[in-house]
C-alpha cells in the first residue's frame, strides 16, 4: 500500500502532468531547441555535422541587406495593415451599434472572412489581382483607368497584400469593439446630452475614452498576428517579385526549407521571437497605464 | 475511486508508448512519395495493379516539387524518415541527398535501356542512386493562327525571335512569354545562356558573369521587358500557362513537359492545331537547349523494405510504363519508349524533332548543379529581374552579375564545392 500512498500524496502533481508535459513538448522545446540552434552552425547543404559557433549566424544576418529589409517590411506590413484596420473596425462596430434593419445579416456576411482559409484567400485574390487576365484590371479598363501591376510590381505589392490581410482581419476588431461598445454605461451619455454636447464632442469626449482600452486589445491582438503574417504571403508572392514582399518570416521558411541553412534561420526567427514579446511588453505597459 | 482512476490513466499512458512496437503486421507496407507531376499520377492510378501482383500495400502520398524536397529533407535530416521510394529530382537535390546518404545505391538496377548521360547525372564515385524517369528540354510554344495572320515565319534565331515578338506584341496578346521569377526564371534563362555561348557554372566555379552569359541576360530582359506580358516579373510556369491558354501570348518558351496541359481542351481557348512546338532559336554562338532529367526515382538509404522497396521501384520505372506515360505526352528517360511505334504514331511531331535536337546538340544541366541551388538560384534570380524591369538597359547589370558570381562561388567554396572536376 506504500505506491497507492504516494499516488494519493502527490496527486496534485500527478494530475497536472499531462498539461505540463504537453507544454514543454510542444511550446518549451521548440522555443529552446531554435535557441540553441540559432547560436550553432548547421548547412545541410554541406554535408557537416552540426557544430556550435557563438554569435556568427547573428553576426552573419546582421549584415545581410536582405534582413534588415525584411525587418522593415514586417513593420510596414503590420503597422499599415492593422492602422487601417483599426480605423475602419471602430466605423464599422460604430454602425453596426446602431439599431436599423438588416443588422444581423450585415453581422453575419462581416464574420465570414474570419472564417476562410488565408491560403484559399490569398489564391482567390491572386485571381483578382493578375494583371492580364484578373478581374481588377478588367474593371479598371472598363472606365479606362490606368491599370496596376498589383502583387506583380515591386511598389505595389505590398499594399495589394496589406488589402488582403484588410479585408480578412477588420471585422475581428470590428466585433471586439462592438463588444466593448454593448458594455458602456448610458449614463455619461444622458448627461452629455443635458449638458448639451454635440455629437462629435460626445464621441470624441466619451465613448472614443472609454472603448480605448478595448481597441488597445483588439489592435495587440492583431499586431501579434500581423508580425508573424506568413500564410497569405507565402499563398500570393512566396515573398516576390523578388525579395519586394519577403517579410522576417517568409525570410526563415527560405533559410530553413530553401536553402537548408538552419542555423542562421534560427537566427532569424529569435529575432522575430524577441520583436513580438517586445512588442507585446511593451503595448502592455501602454495599456495598464490607460486603464489607471 | 481516485486509485482506480490512477491505475486507469497510467495504463492507458503506458499502452499509448507501446502501442508503437505492435504495429508490425504480416503484410509488407511500403511508404512511397510522389510528386504532382504527370508521371506521379500516372503511378498514382496503376498502383492498384502493383498491389495485387505483388501482395504489397503501398501508401502513397504526392506533394508539390518544392513541398516534397522539404519533406524529404526533413525527414532524412532528423533521422525519423519511414520512406521507402521516392520521386526525386537530380539537379535541384541529387547532390545534397547523395552527400548526406540518404539515397541507396541500385547497383543491381538494369540501366542499359537508358542514355549514359542521364544515368551519370545521379552517380557518386560510379555508383548509380537514381533511375531516371522523365527528361525535358526547352521548347517554345506559338501560335501558328498568330503566325499566320502577321504573315510572318517561326523564329530559327535571336534576332528573328526579337523581331517576331515585336509584331505579334499587338491587340492585348504579349508577344513573348518566358519565366520571370527570379529563381524559377532560372532554368529557362540557362538555354539562352547557351546560346550566348555562356555557362552558370565551369568545373564548379561560377562564370555566369562573363561577358556572353550577361549579354544574355540582357537580350532576356530585353524581351520579356518590352514584349512580355504583365508582371511576369512574378511568373512561372503556372502564371504563363493560363495566359497562353487565355489567348494573350503569342510565343512561350519553356519546358517540353507541359504540352499536354496546355492542350487540354479542358483548360484552354486555343485549339490545339493552332499551338506549335518549335525548337528555341538558336543564339550567336551556339544551338544547345538545355535537355535535362528533370525526374528520377530513388530509395531511402534508411528503408527497411529494401526488398519491397526493390520490387516497387523496378514495377514503377518499367518500358510498360513509360510507354503509357509517352502516350499521354510525358516524355519519358527511356530509350525503348521513345522507339515504340505505337507511341511515335501519336506523338506531336514537335516534341519528336525538337527532342531529336535537344539530345544531338543540348546541354544537361539548366540551373547551376551544386548542393546549394536553392540559394544560388535566388542570387541568379535578382539579375534576371534587374534586367527585365530596366528592358535589359541596366547600367549596372554587369557589376550584379560580378557580385552574385561571387556570391555564389561563396556558397560553394562554404560547402566544399568549389572547383571541384
Amino acid at each position: 500500500m506504500i505506491k497507492s500512498g504516494f499516488f494519493e500524496r502527490n496527486l496534485k502533481y500527478i494530475f497536472p502532468l499531462p498539461a505540463l508535459i504537453f507544454v514543454i513538448a510542444l511550446m518549451v522545446f521548440p522555443v529552446v531547441y531554435t535557441l540553441i540552434l540559432s547560436f550553432s552552425e548547421w548547412t545541410l547543404t554541406s554535408g557537416r555535422p552540426i557544430t556550435f559557433a557563438g554569435f556568427s549566424s547573428y553576426l552573419k544576418i546582421l549584415k545581410e541587406p536582405r534582413f534588415l529589409d525584411a525587418v522593415g517590411r514586417t513593420f510596414y506590413f503590420t503597422v499599415g495593415a492593422v492602422a487601417a484596420e483599426a480605423v475602419l473596425g471602430i466605423i464599422i462596430a460604430l454602425i453596426l451599434n446602431r439599431e436599423f434593419r438588416g443588422k444581423n445579416g450585415l453581422k453575419f456576411i462581416l464574420l465570414l472572412p474570419l472564417v476562410a482559409t488565408p491560403v484559399a484567400v490569398g489564391i482567390v485574390f491572386n485571381l483578382f489581382y493578375d494583371p492580364t487576365i484578373g478581374f481588377l484590371n478588367y474593371v479598371l479598363s472598363l472606365f479606362h483607368l490606368p491599370q496596376s501591376g498589383w502583387v506583380t510590381d515591386s511598389a505595389t505589392v505590398l499594399p495589394s497584400l496589406m488589402a488582403v490581410d484588410v479585408w480578412q482581419w477588420t471585422p475581428m476588431i470590428a466585433l471586439i469593439v462592438l463588444a466593448g461598445l454593448a458594455g458602456l454605461s448610458s449614463e455619461p451619455y444622458e448627461s452629455a446630452k443635458v449638458d448639451g454636447a454635440s455629437s462629435s464632442q460626445i464621441f470624441f469626449r466619451i465613448t472614443l475614452p472609454m472603448i480605448t482600452p478595448t481597441i488597445l486589445t483588439a489592435v495587440i491582438l492583431r499586431a501579434v498576428d500581423a508580425l508573424k503574417t506568413y500564410d497569405i504571403i507565402y499563398a500570393m508572392t512566396g515573398g516576390g517579385p523578388g525579395y519586394a514582399s519577403e517579410t522576417l518570416n517568409i525570410l526563415a521558411y527560405k533559410y530553413s526549407f530553401e536553402y537548408f541553412n538552419l542555423g542562421q534561420a534560427s537566427s532569424i526567427l529569435v529575432f522575430l521571437f524577441l520583436l513580438v514579446l517586445l512588442f507585446s511588453l511593451g503595448v502592455m505597459r501602454l495599456r495598464k497605464r490607460f486603464e489607471l | 475511486m481516485k486509485k482506480v482512476f490512477v491505475v486507469l490513466l497510467v495504463v492507458s499512458l503506458s499502452f499509448v508508448l507501446f502501442a508503437q512496437g505492435q504495429t508490425e503486421s504480416a503484410q509488407q507496407e511500403i511508404r512511397v512519395l510522389l510528386a504532382n507531376h504527370p508521371y506521379g499520377e500516372l503511378l498514382k492510378e496503376s498502383i492498384g495493379e502493383f498491389e495485387e501482383q505483388t501482395g504489397i500495400k503501398v501508401n502513397v502520398e504526392s506533394l508539390q516539387e518544392s513541398q516534397l524536397t522539404q519533406k524529404l529533407t526533413t525527414e532524412f535530416a532528423t533521422g525519423s524518415s519511414t520512406v521507402d521510394v521516392f520521386m526525386t529530382r537530380p539537379l535541384q537535390e541529387g547532390l545534397l541527398f547523395n552527400k548526406n546518404g540518404w539515397y541507396a545505391p541500385l547497383d543491381s538496377y538494369d540501366f542499359s535501356d537508358y542514355p549514359g548521360n542521364t544515368v551519370d547525372i545521379g552517380r557518386k564515385d560510379g555508383t548509380p542512386f537514381i533511375v531516371p524517369l522523365v527528361t525535358e528540354w526547352q521548347v517554345m510554344y506559338y501560335r501558328k493562327d498568330l503566325f499566320e495572320a502577321a504573315g510572318i515565319d517561326v523564329p530559327t534565331n535571336f534576332e528573328e525571335l526579337e523581331a517576331a515578338a515585336k509584331a505579334l506584341n499587338k491587340d492585348g496578346v504579349a508577344g513573348f512569354g518566358s519565366r520571370g521569377k527570379g529563381a524559377a526564371a532560372v532554368t529557362q534563362l540557362s538555354s539562352y545562356i547557351y546560346n550566348y555561348g555562356g555557362r552558370y557554372l565551369e568545373d564548379n566555379i561560377a562564370v555566369f558573369d562573363s561577358p556572353e552569359a550577361v549579354e544574355a541576360i540582357r537580350y532576356y530582359g530585353k524581351l520579356l521587358g518590352n514584349y512580355g506580358p504583365q508582371g511576369v516579373v512574378s511568373m512561372s510556369w503556372e502564371n504563363l500557362m493560363p495566359v497562353f491558354q487565355a489567348g494573350k501570348l503569342a510565343m512561350w518558351t519553356d519546358a517540353s513537359v507541359f504540352y499536354g496541359q496546355v492542350v487540354d481542351p479542358a483548360k484552354t481557348q486555343i485549339p490545339a492545331e493552332d499551338v506549335g512546338v518549335a525548337q528555341l532559336p538558336r543564339g550567336p554562338v551556339d544551338d544547345s537547349p538545355f535537355i535535362v532529367v528533370s525526374w528520377g526515382m530513388a530509395m531511402s538509404s534508411k528503408t527497411k523494405n529494401t526488398e519491397a522497396a526493390m520490387k516497387f521501384l523496378e514495377w514503377a520505372t518499367s518500358k510498360s510504363l513509360a510507354i503509357e506515360g509517352m502516350k499521354s505526352n510525358i516524355t519519358m528517360a527511356r530509350n525503348s519508349a521513345w522507339a515504340d511505334e505505337s507511341v511515335r504514331a501519336m506523338m506531336n511531331p514537335g516534341l519528336i524533332e525538337t527532342q531529336a535536337h535537344a539530345a544531338m546538340n543540348g546541354y544537361p544541366f539548366d540551373r547551376p548543379f551544386m548542393s546549394a541551388v536553392g540559394q544560388a538560384r535566388d542570387l541568379i534570380g535578382e539579375i534576371v529581374i534587374e534586367s527585365i524591369n530596366t528592358k535589359g538597359m541596366s547600367p549596372k547589370l554587369q557589376s550584379l552579375a560580378t557580385e552574385k558570381a561571387k556570391a555564389v562561388n561563396d556558397l560553394l567554396k562554404a560547402d566544399g564545392e568549389y572547383g571541384m572536376k
